[in-house]
């Protein structure tokens, strides 16, 4: 009864979606979008929102990767309410899953192939997350990729070897510190030029490792907040044991 | 005409409607979630789309397509994840608590 009053559900809200998003128009170019209107200057540009992203976010950002510019610089507070609620997620399961002394039941060893084949891949990986974060601004990914790549080495580690436990403490030691130096370079230019988050170094040569001023460092700080975050999620959530 | 990427990721949307609906498991009902996430994530990256560009990184010419969905969708991600380990960390403890996970039976426990 229920399952049919569910299907009938789904059914219209299918319906009702697929005849508003007929009306959307799919793969059409930018210059067809509505021109972008800017507050501050009270004046409406010649082109869209995403065609002044592309057209003049390497002179403004100095990063090649747009959508870096558009996540770090252009809309840096999204990034920071997206790293608010990843600490606040974090802190959340290590509460609730919090248990007194994590009591450890005999359990089986893993083979000896995953035990070696997981050290050997161990460093591997860090590396490959590390190298995607620090490119964050030249090629595709950034800090949460990269980030989520350091954590699953960790998830490795937690899997092959049953007895493998990461330090809390330090885990919320490198946390806080990424986190900290997320929101002093984004004070610092609130002192230097009056904007949180104002894009202060100096720009660079575009493509060049040290360009794109604070987003490099900003990314670098984001790899490590995401990296150890989630190491902690799955610590705790591994930490259960009956 | 409407293109199958908007229908698929609608599709995707209200099957995991339909999960949240009808099934009685918690973990299902989080599976759901994660299925409407997914379509949802699906659907803002397909309005983004420009016909014969590519990823906007200016390595290469030619015409890019909208970064600011990606943008958008990159944060929408992030989120997903942390409501997900929330909702299972949550889950884990009611099965803790109470023994069981099925809707039914958990309307009728008493604390």
């Amino acid at each position: 009864m229920k399952r049919v009053l569910a299907i009938i559900i789904a059914i219209l809200l299918f319906v009702v979606f697929a005849m508003a998003f007929a009306k959307i128009p799919f793969g059409e170019q930018m210059s067809k979008y509505p021109h972008y209107y800017n507050p501050i200057e009270n004046q409406t540009s010649n082109m869209s929102l995403p065609q002044h992203y592309l057209t003049y976010g390497k002179k403004d950002t100095g990063a090649t990767n747009m959508v870096t510019a558009v996540v770090v610089d252009y809309r840096g507070f999204d990034t920071l309410g997206e790293v608010t609620v990843l600490f606040l997620a974090s802190t959340g399961v290590g509460s609730l899953m919090y248990v007194e002394n994590k009591a450890k039941k005999k359990v089986k060893r893993s083979n000896a192939v995953v035990e070696t084949g997981s050290k050997l891949l161990f460093g591997f990986i860090i590396l490959f997350g590390a190298y995607i974060f620090i490119h964050g601004h030249l090629t595709p990914g950034g800090g949460f990729p990269g980030g989520a790549i350091i954590a699953s080495s960790f998830l490795l580690l937690y899997l092959a070897y049953p007895k493998f436990h990461a330090e809390h403490k330090r885990l919320n030691v490198s946390e806080s510190l990424a986190g900290l130096t997320f929101v002093i370079v984004g004070l610092l230019g609130l002192a230097i030029a009056g904007y949180f988050l104002y894009n202060f170094l100096p720009f660079g040569l575009p493509t060049y490792l040290f360009s794109a001023g604070v987003i490099p460092v900003i990314y670098v700080a984001i790899g490590v907040k995401v990296g150890s975050e989630l190491t902690g999620i799955v610590d705790a959530m591994m930490g259960v044991r009956e | 005409m409407i293109p199958y990427y908007y229908l698929g990721s609608i599709a995707l949307v209200v099957i995991g409607i339909y999960i949240v609906i009808a099934k009685k498991n918690l973990i299902k009902i989080i599976i759901g979630l994660d299925i409407m996430d997914t379509g949802v994530n699906l659907l803002l990256i397909s309005v983004g789309y420009v016909k014969n560009a590519t990823a906007p990184i200016e390595n290469v010419p030619g015409p890019y397509v909208d970064p600011i969905p990606q943008a958008l969708v990159l944060t929408a991600i992030v989120i997903g994840v942390s409501v997900m380990a929330l909702a299972l960390s949550i889950a884990i403890g009611i099965y803790k608590k109470t023994g069981t996970l099925e809707l039914d039976e958990l309307m009728g426990v008493e604390e």
